[in-house]
């Protein structure tokens, strides 16, 4: 067995014992014996991903297991890369988690499940039949379902949320299943490799369909817009470590399995099929940031931050697939290392900041950005760690999104001169969502940052919050760690990707480089992320030693804000983050279409005095209120209607046996 | 390594923004019938201010008092990256057309942190304004420096540059006539002047840029003032460079980057003077009809992709 092999199976057993630790031990070791043997565990799975990356196979067929076809298991290069993404994020959540679970979330439940999801979602991607990857799938789907309800006799919203996660969740299982049955009856067998091998055969009508139907499940499990509605609500609701876990490794293996579906197991395909994955993702990663831009609810915010990057990741992929079907393998391997690269790093980011939003929420009891405010003094740490992430997230220099949207709007830019008048028009509108994306992801984690953690405390809890514990704030460094590394030192981690890359019709390499700069191969191209932050470092420093040069050195003194001679200003005075957004709120007035509501009481006496003023605003999902809620209502009607037919009475249910046989055999005399 | 020609820019730069401000100041001054303060007054100013003590307001933190030393560094790093004097620079890795504008972006946001930082209603409404803008820019700038870039096949700075000098001709194309409009509405909603920004009020209906700043004085209010002097000279000095290359050195002997030196300062006085001259004849647009403004110009950036690839 390769070490990766050993290591694999090595985290899987030890996800085992916690599981099984989680469930016999008693309360009060359970939290540091699980994530104890989590982090571990995780730690295993990155070293066996990293391997496989590397170049190490690994495969077991355990035939018994299934009836029929038994389960197959491998690791290439492309699971690798995902069981390695999953491993880091498992290993800094549980480690975070010791900490975070020990009041409230030590039950049997959450403390049994969590090692069980860590599990499924490494072994997705290293599924390598229909059947193993449909189970494990399930698997991945129950375990994350029954951690997000974890805290439902608390709060009656988590109960909704469940609700919807699991409603979308099984819809889009359905959908895989049934596009990877149609596939595997087209096949000898239901291994990849029989898949492979049988897809040239197919039709280009059923090879849609069953792209069609796949694209459909796995977009919903990675939050792509239209079928993000239980993001929002699934990712805020679970505890904040299993947030972080759902939203930057979950969220990933829908990417996979779109990667892993349309580029390797169908060959690439028509070009149709990529113009429709960039459209969506352009469309997910506008919306995504537009509705996190105008979010007041820190977690909400960060999970629509995650469609978002999922969009992002899927202009990549599409992008990717649009050049390989032209023939254009380099830029479509230099597409594809950046939606992967994207991948990786919106996993390190999110990672971050979802802890960092839960310690937040532990201090402080809120996520209601309009009412913290004021943590850097209390929460040093946390609001350090958050920093680094926001900077992460927003696509700056150094941060970690910035050189995988580098790499992105290469590969698009470079794309313009490659083929017709497809990317000609594709290209140039893909680039400006990419940057509008860019700059609105700006706004989003300015706000986040600037009126959650600076200013003044905007209520009695957040004036009241105190530093996490040590285990937590190891967790959010661990998570730090890896974002300043792939920000600093992309060339690492691009190097291997572009290993991943070489599935299906794509090129092998597309990217060189030493360890200081990304030098593409093709197309002319380079940066240095080390260079940049190493400048910036000089230029603070230079500025400083001009500073002690020139100005006075005369000691810093304490003075008064300005309050225009009025008194000191309170805190109600502050912007809060709805009032930070609401310019940018007003100028996409027609896509978010904002309810607001002023109602002016006026004083007994006079109807020129005002008593009160009463103002609401919400930002309602309006994708969701257009395609839910009549699909909704339309559901609702049927079951009433039907509930007309069902009137308890034996004589009735008897007639529709009848009527049912009846109809049947007529049906089979005409049509025989 | 060629660290003659980053260490030039940044002294260029840094030494002449105050005066291109004050050109600027003394045009509008004359323009409107005013005797103006002279050119060196920016400078005179920035002297006063590091004199001053420093003044830390009550309740804010580190984030407020590093603002102004990252803000000016990120414009150092812009300086020195892009190709001002010289085609060929050491810092060559980052001289790309997308790294440069995230630096400067960078800057506009630690600013509009430390404006939250204070807690004041004028701070954020700065920062909260501020960022709308950036956001709204972003996309136009990044479609503009597209549109010059595709041709060249690189997004690099240097290599635009070059090809330019080696091909005059396709400043006056259509593709670049598009884009230069288009990145000018950008640099100017960038640089915070008419018609998005007023840089001289102090009025909290109109302010942006002087609103996030409010609560700075002494030597940080000056590391401010300069860093935004400096930032303008950045943006003009882009816009300049990009369409216009002429008199940049090939070479990094001391007497062609003192020619391609004078060279810039020209260009950059030129287009100060011109939109100093402009700003007169212009009325602040309001706040919610600046989007319409930024829209019209990436629509413009758009045409120019379009036309880059049609007209090819």
């Amino acid at each position: 067995m390769s070490p990766a092999g050993l290591s694999f199976v090595a985290a899987l057993v030890g996800l085992g014992l916690a599981a099984v630790a989680g469930f016999a031990l008693p309360g009060a070791a359970r939290p540091a014996v699980v994530g104890a043997l989590s982090a571990v565990s995780g730690c295993a799975a990155l070293v066996a991903g990293v391997g496989a990356l590397a170049g190490q196979a690994w495969s077991v067929s355990l035939p018994g297991v299934l009836p029929l076809s038994g389960l197959v298991f491998a690791i290439d290069p492309l699971g690798g890369m995902f069981v390695a993404v999953t491993g880091g994020v498992v290993a800094a959540a549980a480690v975070y988690g010791v900490g975070y679970t020990g009041h409230g979330l030590s039950g049997r439940l959450p403390q049994s499940v969590f090692p069980v999801f860590a599990a499924a979602m490494l072994l997705v991607p290293a599924a390598a039949t229909v059947g193993a990857l449909l189970v494990c799938w399930e698997l991945m789907a129950v375990a994350s379902l029954l951690l997000v309800v974890t805290e439902h006799r608390e709060r009656p919203e988590v109960a909704s949320a469940g609700r919807w996660y699991a409603v979308m969740t099984h819809l889009g299982f359905a959908a895989i299943l049934a596009g990877l049955m149609l596939f595997a009856a087209a096949a000898p067998g239901d291994s990849f490799a029989a898949l492979r091998a049988a897809a040239p055969g197919m039709t280009p009508g059923s090879r849609t369909v069953v792209f069609v139907l796949v694209l459909a499940g796995f977009a919903s499990k990675a939050g792509i817009v239209p079928l993000h509605a239980w993001l929002p609500r699934a990712h805020p609701e679970a505890p904040s470590h299993v947030s972080a876990l759902m939203s930057a490794a979950m969220v990933n293996l829908g990417i996979y399995g779109i990667i892993r579906v349309g580029f390797d197991l169908l060959g690439g395909g028509a070009r149709g099929w990529w113009i429709a994955v960039l459209a969506v993702g352009a469309v997910s990663a506008l919306y995504g940031i537009l509705q996190a831009a105008v979010a007041t609810d820190l977690k909400r915010l960060l999970a629509h931050s995650t469609t978002e990057n999922m969009g992002l990741v899927l202009v990549g992929v599409g992008a990717a697939g649009i050049f390989a079907t032209s023939g254009e393998r380099v830029l479509a391997g230099l597409a594809l290392v950046a939606a992967l690269l994207h991948t990786v790093n919106h996993a390190a980011f999110k990672t971050l900041l979802f802890l960092a939003a839960g310690s937040v929420l532990r201090a402080t009891g809120s996520r209601d950005l309009d009412a913290l405010g004021g943590l850097r003094a209390r929460m040093p740490a946390t609001t350090l760690l958050f920093g680094v992430g926001a900077l992460a997230a927003s696509a700056l220099p150094p941060g970690t999104a910035f050189v995988s949207e580098w790499l992105l709007l290469q590969a698009l830019v470079h794309g313009l001169p490659a083929s017709g008048a497809v990317t000609a028009i594709a290209m140039p509108l893909s680039v400006a969502v990419v940057a509008l994306t860019a700059g609105l992801a700006v706004v989003t984690f300015v706000k986040a940052f600037g009126t959650g953690f600076l200013a003044r405390p905007r209520s009695e809890a957040a004036a009241r919050a105190a530093e996490s514990p040590r285990g937590m704030v190891a967790g959010m460094v661990l998570a730090a760690g890896a974002c300043g590394v792939l920000a600093l030192a992309p060339t690492v981690v691009v190097s291997a990707l572009g290993r991943a890359t070489a599935i299906g019709r794509l090129a092998a390499d597309p990217i060189s480089g030493n360890a200081v700069t990304v030098r593409l191969g093709g197309v002319a191209g380079a940066l240095s992320p080390l260079m940049l932050a190493v400048a910036l470092l000089a230029g603070v420093i230079v500025v400083l030693g001009a500073l002690r040069l020139l100005a006075s050195r005369r000691a810093r003194r304490e003075a008064r804000l300005w309050d225009c001679g009025a008194g000191p200003p309170t805190p109600r005075m502050e912007y809060t983050a709805t009032s930070f957004a609401e310019p940018v709120q007003r100028v996409f007035d027609n896509v978010l279409r904002p309810e607001q509501d002023v109602e002016v009481t006026h004083a007994d006496e006079s109807r020129y005095l005002v008593a009160a003023i009463e103002y609401r605003r919400a930002v309602p999902d309006r994708v969701e209120r257009r395609l839910y809620v009549p699909v909704l209502t339309a559901l609702r009607a049927w079951g009433r209607a039907a509930r007309g037919l069902a009137d308890g009475s034996v004589h009735r249910y008897l007639g529709y046996g009848f009527g049912a046989v009846t109809v049947l055999l007529i049906v089979l005399a005409v049509t025989r | 390594m060629n660290v003659v020609t980053p260490v030039a820019q940044v002294l260029v730069v840094a030494g002449g923004s105050p005066l291109l401000v004050g050109v600027m100041r003394q045009v509008r001054a004359r323009l409107e019938g005013r005797a103006g303060p002279g050119v060196g007054q920016p400078w005179r100013d920035l002297r006063k201010l590091l004199r001053k003590e420093p003044i830390t307001p009550r309740g804010t933190s580190e984030v407020f008092r590093l603002a102004p030393l990252v803000l000016a560094a990120t414009t150092l790093v812009a300086a020195a990256a892009s190709p001002f004097l010289a085609t060929t620079s050491a810092l060559d890795p980052i001289a790309d057309l997308f790294a440069v504008v995230a630096v400067l972006t960078l800057g506009a946001v630690v600013l509009a942190l430390a404006g939250l930082d204070t807690g004041t209603a004028f701070g954020g409404m700065g920062a909260s304004r501020e960022m709308t803008i950036t956001a709204l820019v972003e996309p136009t700038l990044l479609m503009a420096t597209f549109a010059l870039s595709v041709r060249v096949g690189s997004t690099n700075l240097g290599a635009i540059t070059t090809a330019t000098l080696h091909d005059p001709g396709r400043v006056l194309s259509p593709v670049s006539l598009l884009a230069v409009v288009a990145l000018a509405v950008a640099v100017i909603a960038e640089t915070g002047r008419l018609p998005v920004d007023n840089p001289s009020t102090h009025l909290e209906l109109t302010m942006v840029h002087e609103a996030m700043i409010l609560e700075y004085a002494g030597p940080d209010l000056a590391l401010v003032e300069w860093a935004s002097a400096m930032r303008l000279t950045v943006f003009l000095g882009l816009l300049a460079t990009l369409f216009a290359p002429f008199g940049i050195a090939v070479t990094a002997s001391p007497s062609a980057l003192a020619l391609a030196a004078a060279a810039f300062a020209l260009k950059v006085t030129v287009l100060g003077v011109a939109l100093a001259v402009a700003e007169v004849f212009l009325a602040k647009l309001r706040l919610f009809r600046v989007p319409e403004l930024l829209a019209g110009s990436f629509l413009l950036g758009l045409l120019a992709v379009a036309a880059s690839f049609f007209l090819a």
